[in-house]
């Protein structure tokens, strides 16, 4: 299992990561973002991708 | 043993090209040799939020990633030449460094005023991590701060220097600011949200000259009129990081000229098959959009070339390389996400919300979208993303 965290003093709901991590992240009916704190270990390529395309540099893996 | 990887330039597209060679199954040697002190950073904040606080290495570096941890950073030295001929690089204190691939990451740095005057203090470029220590250091409130430029990085500064209490000034060529890439609509409908919040726009006017004695105390325009000036900010554009490649047979009319995976292209059209050109450098075909090879200065291009041109040389490349270009700017509380290539478009037309509010405009060329950009709705701008894909 990874555990992510998304720092939501920086996040300004950009969706970016929504494309590369489909099922961790998602943007709400308020265009707000939720993830999942936890995923597969399978996800872990899916999700620093979401890193790397973050405007805000706003997720992390926490190892 | 080959030669190593050698990349040149250590920003964001040096990393993550390096990373990118790690994840694809690139096992041999990485040499990644950059002219700045540091380690990679984010530039993004450096006209924002971090310049808005403490501007420190810290808050702008990347994470290092263990995949990473093994390849050669050299730190703080410039390359002077290279001949692609002979496959080698030579840095700033003679060394030689022969390559079995090489990868230019160089980007840009910023075009500088050429005025009277130019020795006075008291003038800033935003590029650097340096530059924005310095910036920060003198974005002090009631400082008189001209911005000479109204492209995305002028607006920035522009808006954390009215947060921070300065008095703001943008002096600029074109009617709006930013309005090549946004349209006039909305162009002007940003300049209205920066007036409200108490920036003066100076539009249709060139710096002349500066006054002062030791530092610039005022900017002469050529309206014939002066305005007082205490931090003078020029973001006025930038110039290519090249001249290293000069003498090659480059096409270097505008960045580096690649074919659609990233690999130079000498002036003959004869491809280099082991010199790979990302990030801001890269001008590359996009077939999303035509056949016209383009650069585009977006924060997403360094991270998506960086990957292709890994794919491509471990031999994992499939299909077109077709990259949607995205870029995001924070001006107080306005957020502006976009996807597309907007300065092609030849019609530009409000498509959901209202104008003095949130909004999304579409960019349409010859009546298909090139672009989408919004003011907030982010589910709504990333609906029309799906046209690029
Ligand atoms: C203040 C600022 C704000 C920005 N904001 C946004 C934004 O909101 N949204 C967005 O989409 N984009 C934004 N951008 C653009 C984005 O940051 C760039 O597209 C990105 O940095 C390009 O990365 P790069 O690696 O191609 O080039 P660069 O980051 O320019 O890196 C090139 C590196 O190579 C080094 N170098 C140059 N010549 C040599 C040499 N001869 N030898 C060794 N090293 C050399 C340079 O010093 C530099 O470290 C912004 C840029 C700036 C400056
Ligand atoms: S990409 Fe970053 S800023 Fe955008 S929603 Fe995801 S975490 Fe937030």
């Amino acid at each position: 299992m990874i555990t992510i965290d998304v720092d939501m003093n920086k996040c300004q709901h950009y969706g970016q990561c929504v494309f590369e991590a489909p099922s961790v992240f998602k943007l709400n009916n308020d265009d707000k973002l939720e993830f999942t704190a936890t995923a597969d270990d399978s996800e872990r390529s899916n999700v620093e991708a979401a890193i790397d395309v973050c405007p805000m540099q706003a997720i992390t893996i926490v190892e | 043993m080959s030669h190593p990887v050698v990349i040149v330039g250590a920003s964001m597209g040096g990393l993550r090209m390096a990373e990118a060679l790690r994840r694809f199954g690139y096992t041999g040697a990485i040499t990644v040799i950059g002219d700045e002190p540091y380690a990679p950073y984010n530039r993004p904040p450096l006209s924002k939020e971090v310049l808005a606080e403490t501007v420190s290495h810290e808050a702008v570096a990347f994470e290092q990633r263990d995949s990473t941890a093994d390849v050669n950073w050299m730190f703080g030295t410039r390359v002077q030449a290279t001949d692609l001929e002979h496959a080698v690089v030579t840095d700033v204190n003679g060394d030689v460094h022969p390559y079995s691939a090489l990868v230019v990451a160089t980007g840009l740095r910023s075009k500088r005023l050429t005025v009277p005057n130019g020795e006075l203090r008291g003038r800033h470029a935003v590029r650097t991590l340096d530059d924005a220590i310095a910036l920060r250091r003198e974005l002090v409130p009631g400082a008189r701060v001209v911005i000479v430029g109204a492209g995305f990085i002028g607006c920035e500064v522009a808006a954390t220097a009215r947060k921070l209490g300065c008095d703001v000034t943008i002096v600029a060529p074109g009617t709006h600011p930013m309005q090549r890439p946004l349209g006039t609509e909305l162009a002007a409908e940003m300049q209205r949200r920066h007036e409200a919040q108490g920036v003066t726009f100076r539009m249709k006017t060139a710096v002349t000259d500066l006054v002062g004695t030791l530092a610039v105390d005022g900017v002469a325009l050529d309206d014939g009129t002066t305005i007082p000036c205490d931090v003078l900010v020029e973001a006025i554009g930038s110039h290519d990081n090249t001249e290293w490649l000069e003498g090659n047979d480059l096409d270097l009319a505008t960045g580096v000229r690649t074919t659609n995976d990233l690999r130079a292209v000498k002036s003959t059209g004869e491809v280099w098959d082991n010199v790979f050109v990302i990030g801001d450098l890269a001008r590359f075909p996009n077939p999303i959009f035509d056949n016209e090879c383009r650069r585009i200065e977006h924060w997403n291009i360094p991270t998506e070339t960086a990957k292709r041109a890994a794919q491509v040389f471990t031999g994992n490349a499939q299909g077109d390389f077709r990259p949607i270009p995205s870029f995001w700017t924070d001006q107080y509380d306005n957020h502006l996400l976009a996807y597309g290539v907007l300065s092609l478009a030849d019609e530009v037309k409000l498509i959901d919300g209202e104008i003095s509010g949130d909004c999304v405009f579409g960019y349409y060329r010859d009546g298909d979208m090139v672009g989408v950009c919004g003011i907030g709705m982010r589910s709504v701008v990333q609906r029309y993303r799906a046209n690029f894909v």
